[in-house]
């Protein structure tokens, strides 16, 4: 691989991972988009789902985001989300009662976002 | 001496016990300027990257967006005040309200309707005491701002705004308006803290802190689905960030003031203290003094009595 692509996965709060990777691959509005080195400007918007980053070696890094976009420019990725977690975050028992009480309330993006963390831990384990 | 000995040593004491919970709470202020900056600089990132796509999006593409369109005559605004939920922060929250109300006088010389929208309990404690109407307010947080705050805030602020057309959850049109005003405090230093007026809406993207720097040469974007969408759902998050970015700012300029309210405080406890203690030993020694001349004075008279007797 020449060219890699520096990663930068932000929250609003803070940046949950940075770092450089060969491929990212994301679910946008379009459907999951994968991105790799040398991809056009593009600006999307994301849907509730798992983000995955392949780094060049190791292990590949997952993390779930809520809605937010997702800009690529000159092999320069950011990835944007109010909220995002990274499959060490997340907490299955914790998260299914996160989504028991989203449904509950009738809180539709809430909803979205738990079941965004369940397949997150679906797919990390 | 007008005090007794025993008052004065009372005062102290509670002096003494007054100063001790101004140290503690300037040193948790302290504490907790240190976590207000951390958290705003990590803010930061998240800011400047929305920034940046919403500049680019506004760049290279003409298309109008409800909430950048100036209204021609604008009839109504709405005033976002964000003070602090505790007092105890020398002049932090009557300056901020100060500003607010100069803000609404000046709207209303422009013949614009007023809407306040409040956060913290102090905003909320003014107006609540001079029986002036707010329309909502938001409590419990301004020394800890989260993101979800400025979300909710912003949720409830943007949908005043985007009445008009793209409205799926539709409002009391009595609160529609066709201006966003912010007052918050900015965070200068750890000394001065002013406060400020923001306008939010309409937009203005080239306001800002964290803008891209002007050399940066912004790539041509592909927008999927479309600019307009991708413009749809980033001016909302770009509000909430502004939003979020005000509450950081005002949480900073909270805790800077405590600590400075609380030192001042501790020091004029320190003066008063030292005050207390030498009026006391003033009044100790003049009670000795006293006592001394008493018992000299009748072991005169008495020496004077046995030798009148012999």
């Amino acid at each position: 691989m020449a060219d890699l692509l520096q990663i930068e996965l932000v929250a609003a709060d803070r940046v949950v991972w940075s770092g450089q990777a060969s491929q990212v691959i994301a679910r946008t509005v379009e459907g999951d988009l994968g991105v790799l080195s040398g991809h056009a400007p593009l600006l999307s918007l994301l849907v509730p789902g798992v983000v995955e980053i392949k780094p060049p070696d190791g292990e590949v890094v997952r993390a779930a985001v809520a809605e937010g976009f997702l800009s690529v420019a000159d092999n320069h990725v950011s990835i944007l989300s109010e909220d995002a977690f990274l499959a060490s975050e997340v907490d299955a028992s914790a998260t299914r009662a996160e989504l028991e009480a989203a449904q509950s309330d009738g809180d539709q993006d809430a909803v979205l976002r738990a079941e965004a963390k369940l397949r997150l831990i679906d797919k990390a384990s | 001496m007008a005090a007794s000995v025993r008052e004065l040593r009372a005062k102290i004491r509670s002096t003494q016990a007054t100063k001790k919970i101004t140290r503690a709470m300037e040193l948790i202020a302290a504490s907790r300027i240190i976590k207000a900056q951390q958290k705003a600089a990590a803010a930061a990132p998240y800011a400047r990257e929305l920034t940046r796509a919403v500049s680019a999006v506004a760049t290279f593409s003409n298309v109008d967006h409800p909430l950048t369109t100036e209204k021609d005559n604008p009839t109504k605004a709405a005033i976002l005040v964000i003070a602090s939920d505790r007092g105890l922060a020398g002049a932090y929250s009557s300056s901020v309200m100060k500003e607010a109300e100069r803000l609404v006088e000046k709207l209303r010389s422009e013949g614009k309707e007023v809407d306040l929208y409040l956060s913290g309990r102090k905003a909320e404690a003014y107006y609540n005491f001079r029986g002036r109407e707010f329309v909502e307010s938001w409590t419990g947080f301004s020394d800890k701002p989260e993101y979800q705050h400025a979300r909710t805030i912003g949720n409830t602020l943007v949908k005043t705004f985007n009445t008009d057309e793209t409205n799926e959850e539709a409002i009391d049109p009595e609160r529609a308006v066709d201006e966003l005003h912010v007052v918050f405090t900015r965070f200068k230093s750890m000394l001065v803290q002013e406060p400020d007026v923001i306008r939010l809406l309409p937009l203005e993207v080239v306001e800002g802190t964290e803008e891209p720097t002007e050399h940066e040469v912004l790539p041509l974007y592909e927008f999927e689905p479309s600019a307009h969408e991708v413009l749809d759902a980033l001016l909302p998050k770009y509000i909430h960030s502004r939003i979020y970015y005000c509450l950081l700012q005002a949480s900073a300029s909270e805790l800077a003031s405590r600590q400075k309210a609380m030192k001042s405080a501790t020091d004029n406890a320190e003066d008063l203290i030292q005050k207390y203690t030498r009026t006391a030993n003033q009044a100790r020694q003049a009670g000795i003094t006293q006592e001394i001349s008493e018992i000299v004075g009748g072991a005169n008279a008495l020496a004077d009595a046995t030798a009148g007797s012999e």
